[in-house]
């Protein structure tokens, strides 16, 4: 009730129009689509599915056509060329460092695209494995700096020792591995030389070796292994040290020793078997054996080991 | 009977199934207002403690997740008078209610206030031939009680077996393993008019709504509002509705009678607009904010604008003391009481060992209700509010509430009733396998 009633004529009951009271019962219709949509799977499918279903439907059909495909791809394909190709991303120079110029060329060459290119045209890791590849190298760091640079940083292998096979001679590092090969000996008089099947495997024992025979060092012709087991230390004038399969540096220095006590090495010796290093065995030249046949009186030997007839002595 | 038997063989599966989907309405339809609840059965039985909530009477299995209500339409009495519009107003509260929720309802439990409900106590006995008390031989007790003439177009609404006695050792809660000649039964029967029953079935069915379960108001008002010592002890649960008053008495956790006076809120309301001179919507109003049943000085002089649109000044200015309210009340509210009275006395509620009165329903707000309630019905009165059950809205808690939150508790834990036992199995004339089946079981 209003707290000012108007009792004009004429104005009575127009300040409370009377008001249509709705129902507020919802219709049938109204009442089950509510229920409908509360309906869980119902619900999920109007959400969810119609939009996708309308989604692809319509993409299917735009793309139905062959020229909309091919006008797609080719859209795609300009935008992603002329975000490559943009002046960012331009790779000008390559820079090299820490390798010889064989390598260097080699790794010129290498490079699958003319410079200037795209940086996304350039594959790092797919280069790097393939530098890899090259002996010489023994790592490689590549990356692309700002500027436009392309930057190889080169780690070379460094040869140590000299590997004569049936193939040729080859250059190894410490580690063993190829780094060249060579077409003779004196191609690098100041490696060391080693041979025989397996001798690759061992390099570091043999350098091991060469830094022990300090003393014998100018008489050593090389390192030769047998068996693929053991050493033996090649000396010119034909002999031979025979090295044990373990200790074979502790037996080296003894036979050093030996040499430095006795001499033993300036005598005639063939071989100096030290297999079995508690019972070191020597094998004698056939002058020595033969003056100690003499001097007992025996048949002297002739080159071939056998001994000579009575008649030829006598 | 067995028509009967299986009807709520099957809304008893249809709650079950309810139960599994997790969740299940509940819906109050009263001549005054509609309210429904959701309840989601999570199952988890996890125990909240919020806002004194406690575990007692199991209710922690389920959380209320919607609830609404609304005025009822198309109501009498406790009973639909126009089919339409109370579908309407179901509606209403049930779009409401699922609105708040965010699910759908399929099942719900509804109750019934009117259809003239009257309660009979059913004995019965029968003589245990393997001298002990077997599973079937319940079913049998409760088939053979003697059953009295309902009256044509009765329904019966609850049957349950109240008390059970095997030789003389009586009150046993539950009979089976005992070692005895003779078992006996007392079973608590309610009828209601079949026709009214058929009304609400259909109105709900008309809501695409499935009916998982029916229970009689002044029941399920009396299982939220008496506490369990109540129950257990002995105690009348008076709902206090608009169309009418239930009656429901209470021991050792069973109902043993129910009735129901058809005076209630409504007629109230029409004797102020009567009285008074004034339309209904005020006479509600005033019932509501000015009512009371015991007038003082003050109320004299505490005048009341009641207003009007008639166009003449000198009605629409009248005013009414709080006295004159009081004083069209306050009969109406003493008939009330004393119909009850008469309720009470038929039952025998004097013999009752404990005679607490518990006074609920909307009209229960009364001021001073109680103290007339002492005067008339007896010295154990109290007001009783609803059960606390999780996740009900604080507004929802008021006493005219309490036969929703009642039906929430009986569609959580539902008592047994005739129908949950089996059927014993001679009224199964065509399944003979079956017998076979179980004679060989009983007797090998």
């Amino acid at each position: 009730m209003p707290v000012v009633i108007d009792h004009r004529p004429g104005k009575q009951g127009t300040h409370e129009p009377a008001r249509q009271r709705r129902d507020p019962a919802p219709s049938r219709l109204k009442y089950r689509l509510e229920r409908m949509w509360l309906t869980p799977l119902y619900r999920r499918m109007v959400r969810v599915g119609v939009p996708a279903f309308l989604i692809a439907m319509v993409a299917g059909l735009w793309l139905a056509d062959e020229d909309r495909r091919a006008l797609l791809k080719g859209g795609i394909a300009s935008v992603v060329d002329k975000i490559q190709s943009r002046e960012e991303f331009q790779v000008r120079t390559m820079t090299i460092e820490g390798a010889s110029p064989v390598v260097e060329r080699a790794l010129r060459a290498m490079l699958p695209v003319d410079l200037p290119a795209s940086s996304f045209d350039i594959d790092l890791p797919a280069l790097r494995i393939q530098v890899m590849q090259l002996d010489a190298v023994e790592s490689i760091d590549l990356r692309v700096k700002p500027g436009g640079i392309l930057s190889a940083v080169v780690k070379e292998r460094e040869p140590a020792i000299l590997w004569r096979r049936a193939r040729g001679i080859e250059i190894l590092d410490r580690g063993g591995h190829r780094v060249a090969s060579v077409t003779s000996r004196e191609v690098r008089p100041e490696l060391p030389l080693i041979s025989g099947e397996g001798a690759d495997m061992m390099t570091a024992e043999a350098l091991n070796l060469f830094d022990a025979a300090g003393p014998i060092l100018p008489r050593v012709r090389g390192l030769v292994r047998r068996g693929e087991r053991r050493w033996d230390l090649v000396l010119d004038q034909g002999q031979r040290i025979m090295l044990p399969e373990h200790g074979a540096v502790i037996a080296l220095e003894a036979a050093i020793a030996l040499d430095r006590a006795e001499d033993l090495l300036a005598r005639d010796v063939t071989t100096v078997d030290l297999r079995d290093p508690q019972r070191p065995v020597l094998r004698l030249g056939m002058d020595a054996r033969n003056t100690i046949r003499g001097a007992r009186g025996l048949t002297l030997l002739g080159p071939d080991g056998k001994p000579l007839e009575e008649e030829t002595k006598s | 009977m067995a028509e009967l038997y299986q009807t709520q063989r099957a809304m008893r599966n249809m709650r079950r199934a309810a139960l599994q989907r997790g969740v299940i309405g509940i819906l109050d339809i009263g001549t005054s207002k509609i309210a429904c609840l959701v309840l989601r059965f999570d199952g988890t039985g996890t125990f909240r403690e919020t806002d004194g909530v406690g575990p007692m009477a199991g209710q922690v299995n389920f959380r209320v997740i919607g609830a609404a209500s609304t005025r009822s339409r198309g109501m009498r009495r406790g009973q639909i008078e126009t089919m339409a519009e109370t579908e309407r107003a179901i509606r209403t509260v049930v779009a409401a209610a699922q609105k708040l929720a965010g699910v759908r309802i399929d099942h719900v439990i509804a109750c019934l206030s009117g259809g003239s409900p009257s309660s009979y106590g059913l004995a019965g006995e029968i003589t245990l031939e393997a001298g002990k008390v077997a599973e079937h031989d319940v079913a049998s007790v409760m088939a053979a009680c003697e059953v009295p003439d309902f009256g044509r177009g009765r329904e019966v609404l609850h049957a349950q077996p109240v008390n059970f006695a095997v030789d003389n050792r009586s009150s046993l809660a539950d009979p089976r393993d005992h070692v005895g000649n003779k078992l006996f039964c007392d079973m608590h029967v309610l009828t209601v008019d079949g026709d009214v029953m058929g009304n609400l079935v259909q109105c709900i069915r008309r809501c695409d709504l499935e009916l998982a379960g029916i229970a009689s108001a002044p029941y399920a008002s009396a299982r939220a509002s008496l506490v369990e010592d109540e129950q257990e002890l002995g105690a009348a649960c008076i709902d206090f509705g608009g169309g009418g008053t239930g009656v429901s008495i209470f021991i050792k956790k069973h109902m043993i009678f129910s009735d129901h006076v058809p005076i209630g809120g409504n007629l109230i309301t029409q004797d102020i607009a009567q009285g008074l001179r004034v339309p209904l919507p005020v006479a509600e109003r005033l019932k509501t904010l000015d009512g009371g049943v015991e007038a003082t000085g003050a109320d004299d002089r505490e005048m009341i604008d009641v207003g009007g649109n008639t166009g003449d000044w000198e009605t629409d200015r009248r005013t009414v003391s709080r006295a004159d309210v009081i004083g069209v009340m306050r009969p109406r509210v003493e008939e009330i009481l004393e119909n009850v009275r008469g309720v009470l006395d038929a039952a025998g509620f004097d013999y009752m060992p404990s005679q607490q009165i518990v006074l609920t329903g909307g009209g229960s707000q009364i001021p001073g209700l109680d103290g007339l309630a002492t005067r008339i019905l007896g010295p154990n009165v109290r007001c009783g509010r609803p059960l606390r059950i999780d996740g009900l809205a604080h507004e929802l808690t008021d006493p005219s509430f309490s036969s929703a939150v009642g039906l929430a508790l009986f569609a959580a834990h539902p008592q047994d009733e005739w129908w949950d036992f089996e059927m014993p199995a001679d009224n199964y004339p065509g399944r003979s396998f079956r017998r076979a089946y179980r004679w060989f079981k009983n007797n090998w």
